[in-house]
């Protein structure tokens, strides 16, 4: 009877002890956020844009957390699917054509001479890519701008193109096997 | 220490180590090493503003300047940058983007000379005490010659000039390994001193102990000019490593003189050693004690393709075109040629392509010597590439990840330590072009990476604007709560806030007895006045501070509100801005609707001509009330119906112009005019109708406006349109009952729209007060 006695105290004390080791560890290294989020905010090509119907690319890296599709993104296109694809443990899927399609980057162009100064597209830009003030012309930031298409609309005099991003000899890659040839002289 | 020691006891041993793999293929170098170097002029150069690796620099000049031989064309910028200098006299005939001597064939801004034939040098500026001169100095004279590493990569040579860490071995590089190349042979021949001069100032300026030139040896004239020259020069050795390719490149030929390896992804200097072509060590001696800037290098034009192949001193700029058509060049009947060398150069796209720093080699080889890879096929897994790789990588695993993408285990492969010497290639027996897929690899790496970048730059600024909207919007929610608290602390302490009672209790009052108004329809007289009243008494409102008796206009008597109507009157005028911003409205929703509803142009011109329509009609139906009842009070209203026709045929006006297209619309637009005209000229004569109808115009400019707000299809916007016609049909069908019903109906409508009006400030008030 006794040793049961024992036995018991001595499993509850152990109880005890790891219980609390348990409950402090709980708060001590608490995760704030929830790191799958994190990691797939990390995939998402942070344009903001949109496209897939959440106000950002956090929103929706929570939404896909949550078990919303991987194919909404059309400025990562089917790379950034494939990746997220992985991280999820799913089966990538081809891009949602109803979110738009992927296409070559781009990047605002304001033409200045037709700016009323509005600041209406300052509004939109969810990066802060251009720079310009009430009354006088605005212009972007090449640099920042993402591309994401969310300036245009708002403009009253649609002076803004997306035009595609210049490629030089200093940003061109090698796309081809074969380097394309000219016939010479 | 010790190793430092080891380092150049070591290479004082005068051993040749040996570097894993490599190739020899067939050196074809005898093509081109027979005669002297000669000269090459041409009219047009082509000079690109940036021909080495960094930033390019700013443009000194403008199109139509004449500059001399050795003029800075550019001055460096920030960071790795060289200036461009003029190769001859003559005058800049234009600045235009032209194709650039890069494998993409993209275009740079570059510089148009046209040669004036004279030759004329600026005035040179040696520094022959370069050994008394201060380092710094020295190392920013060779910059501003515009001096870059002539063997291929076009670096600038004074960042290698000042480096960061003690360097104790110079090692000067005239291996030149690959096929048919042999500019650096010939000039190491015919202006060994000079290249050993070179070699001199840069062991001075980089404080190196020991200077080793290294030759590959199959050029045993080139060993024997170096060796004649060496003679009585101290500290510099001759090391002739044996043929292999690739010797030459930085990494294998530090490990065949020291023994020692590179570490990956580092540079030789993080052990000490800097190597310079010989090239670059004979631009470096003619930059210092010569006062030459970089104007002209050994090119070898050269392949089986080429009558009389040579080396040339070609002047930087020169086209290739010009250049082959100088040597014989006759193409194939698929032409192909190459810039470098056979394995690491690249495809010419276009031949109008220049001659840059970088340029040691223009090949035109036939099919036969040097033929196009042939159609991949299957990798075999014979591990060939393994064993030529000079870098100990697995080309074969690499290939595979490549092909798959996989970039995490591409790195993990060590890819960036390929050195695409193309070994692997050479002797794959399956023609799998692996060094392409490397490159397309590592730019695709190199993108990623980029994009990663700017992916975690964006949203940075991303988070941080949400913040910022956020704090802004906490900022003027609290502005707007204390302004409140403000008010209501005023409204505490004024003596004046009585009187607001007074107005409140008065609306209350009227509140009671328009319900009454609106119960008992029979009562035929009493309605007309009390809605004149209630206009009024609007009016008194708004004019609080011109403190109206409000008493009376609580009082609902009819005598009263006769009184009261004439000091509304009276506040008329205060009120139009109002009315003004009402109209103002109507004509922007309109306008702004219309802009966005082109393709509705047809229904909407049945509106307009509705519309007008009505404006006539409503007109004509509105004069026998006005006769009935002459009422001074409304002549503010009437001011008001005006602004608005005015706005609404300002606002059709401006439709007009975007149908512009359509000109049956010009008659339609008189008649607006005309009907608007009419309208404003009517004095004293407006019944409660007119007050009502503009009350119905505002509220459905104010719909109009909110549904355009929040409608993002056309659609919604074409119901908002649909909804109005109707209204105003409305509005039509009621100016045609019988007077008195219609006086009634009106009169209980305006009632009933102010005390809902009033209810709200009244019940808000009302609790404030009491």
């Amino acid at each position: 009877m006794v040793s049961v006695f024992y036995a018991l105290s001595a499993l509850v004390l152990m109880a005890l002890i790891f219980g609390a080791i348990l409950g402090y560890a709980s708060v001590r290294f608490k995760v704030k956020s929830d790191p799958l989020v994190e990691q797939l905010d990390q995939l998402l090509p942070q344009t903001q844009c949109g496209q897939c119907g959440y106000p950002g690319c956090k929103p929706y890296a929570e939404a896909i957390a949550n078990g919303d599709d991987i194919n909404k993104c059309p400025p990562g296109g089917d790379a950034t699917i494939k990746l997220i694809a992985d991280l999820m443990g799913v089966e990538a899927v081809s891009l949602d054509a109803a979110h738009g399609e992927e296409d070559v980057k781009k990047v605002a162009y304001i033409r200045e001479d037709e700016c009323i100064g509005c600041t209406k597209c300052i509004q939109a830009c969810p990066v802060d890519a251009i720079v310009g003030a009430s009354k006088v012309m605005h212009t972007v930031i090449v640099d920042e701008c993402t591309g994401c298409d969310l300036c245009v609309e708002p403009c009253p005099v649609d002076c803004i193109d997306m035009v595609p991003l210049h490629t030089g000899a200093a940003n061109w890659k090698w796309d081809s096997l074969v380097i394309p040839t000219k016939t010479v002289a | 220490m010790q190793s430092e020691l080891t380092l150049i006891e070591q290479v004082k041993l005068g051993k040749i180590w040996e570097f894993p793999g490599g190739i020899n293929p067939p050196e074809r170098k005898s093509l081109s090493n027979q005669t002297e170097i000669g000269n090459f002029t041409t009219h047009t150069l082509y000079i690109p503003i940036q021909q080495h690796i960094g930033v390019a620099g700013s443009l000194l000049v403008t199109k139509g300047e004449s500059v001399l031989k050795g003029q800075a064309l550019t001055s460096p910028g920030e960071g790795l940058s060289l200036p461009v200098h003029a190769p001859t006299s003559g005058v800049i005939s234009d600045i235009i983007d032209h194709v650039d001597a890069h494998p993409s064939g993209k275009t740079v801004l570059t510089i148009v000379l046209e040669a004036d034939g004279k030759d004329l040098w600026v005035n040179k500026n040696p520094l022959l005490n370069w050994q008394e001169l201060d380092r710094d100095t020295v190392v920013k004279h060779i910059q501003a010659a515009g001096v870059s590493g002539l063997g291929g990569a076009s670096f600038p040579t004074y960042v290698k000039l000042s480096p960061h860490k003690n360097i104790d071995l110079l090692i000067l590089n005239g291996v030149e390994c690959e096929p048919y190349i042999t500019a650096d042979d010939v000039l190491m021949r015919y202006h060994a001193n000079e290249i050993v001069q070179g070699a001199q100032i840069i062991q001075h300026l980089v404080a190196a102990k020991l200077c080793v030139i290294a030759i590959e040896d199959n050029k045993t004239e080139a060993i024997a000019s170096i060796e004649k020259a060496l003679a009585d020069v101290a500290d510099i050795e001759l090391r002739v490593v044996p043929t292999k390719y690739p010797s030459g490149g930085e990494k294998q030929l530090v490990e065949l003189i020291t023994g020692l390896q590179v570490p990956s992804g580092g540079i030789p200097a993080d052990i000490g050693i800097v190597m310079q072509n010989v090239g670059t060590s004979f631009a470096v001696k003619r930059a210092t004690i010569d006062g030459e800037a970089l104007v002209s290098r050994v090119v070898t034009v050269t392949g089986e393709r080429v009558k009389n192949p040579q080396n040339l001193w070609v002047p930087l700029g020169t086209p290739i075109k010009t250049l082959l058509q100088n040597v014989g060049y006759s193409p194939e009947k698929t032409p192909r040629l190459i810039m470098g060398g056979p394995m690491m150069g690249f495809n010419i796209v276009d031949d109008m392509m220049p001659v840059v720093k970088s340029t040691n080699c223009i090949l035109a080889p036939s099919n036969f010597h040097l033929p196009e890879r042939g159609v991949e096929q299957n990798c075999i897994r014979c591990g060939q590439c393994a064993d030529a790789c000079p870098a100990e990588l697995l080309p074969q695993q690499l290939q595979w990840f490549a092909k798959a993408d996989e970039h995490e285990k591409l790195k993990e492969y060590d890819l960036f330590d390929c050195i695409e010497c193309g070994a692997c290639a050479y002797v794959c027996p399956s023609q799998i072009p692996l060094v392409q897929y490397y490159r397309i690899a590592k730019s695709d790496i190199r993108q990623a990476e980029e994009e990663k970048l700017k992916a975690e730059k964006a949203k940075r600024r991303f988070e941080v604007r949400q913040e910022r909207l956020e704090r802004d919007k906490q900022a003027r929610l609290l502005r707007h709560k204390e302004s409140a608290e403000k008010r209501k602390k005023a409204l505490a302490q004024d003596g004046s806030a009585k009187d607001k009672i007074a107005a409140a209790l008065a609306r209350a009052k009227a509140k009671k007895a328009t319900s009454e108004n609106t119960d008992d329809l029979a009562a035929s007289d009493t309605p007309q006045d009390k809605v004149a009243a209630a206009i009024a008494r609007a009016k008194a409102k708004k004019l609080k501070s011109s403190k109206v008796s409000v008493d009376n206009s609580a009082d609902s008597t009819p005598e009263a509100s006769l009184e009261t109507s004439l000091k509304a009157t009276d506040t008329a005028p205060t009120t139009n801005p109002n009315k003004d911003r009402v109209a103002a409205a109507v004509a922007r929703a309109k306008a702004k609707k219309l802009a966005k509803e082109e393709q509705e142009k047809v229904k909407n011109d049945a509106e307009l001509k509705n519309e007008t329509d009505h404006k006539g009609h409503a007109d004509a139906a509105d004069k026998p009330v006005s006769e009935a009842q002459v009422d001074k009070t409304l002549t503010a209203a009437e001011e008001r119906k005006a602004k608005v026709a005015a706005a609404v045929a300002k606002a059709k006006a401006k439709k007009q112009k975007a149908a512009a297209d359509e000109p049956n619309q010009e008659p339609t637009l008189d008649f607006v005019d005309k009907a608007s005209a009419k309208i404003s000229n009517e004095d004293k004569k407006r019944s409660a109708d007119d007050e009502r109808k503009a009350k119905v115009a505002a509220a459905v400019a104010k719909a109009k406006a909110k549904a355009k707000k929040q409608a993002t299809e056309s659609e919604n916007s074409t119901n908002t349109s649909d909804k109005e016609t109707p209204d105003l049909n409305v509005a039509d069908d009621l100016s045609q009952t019988p007077e008195q019903i219609r006086k009634d109906k009106v009169a209980a409508a305006i009632a009933k729209a102010k005390a809902k009006k009033n209810a709200n400030n009244d019940t808000d008030n009302g609790s404030n007060n009491s």
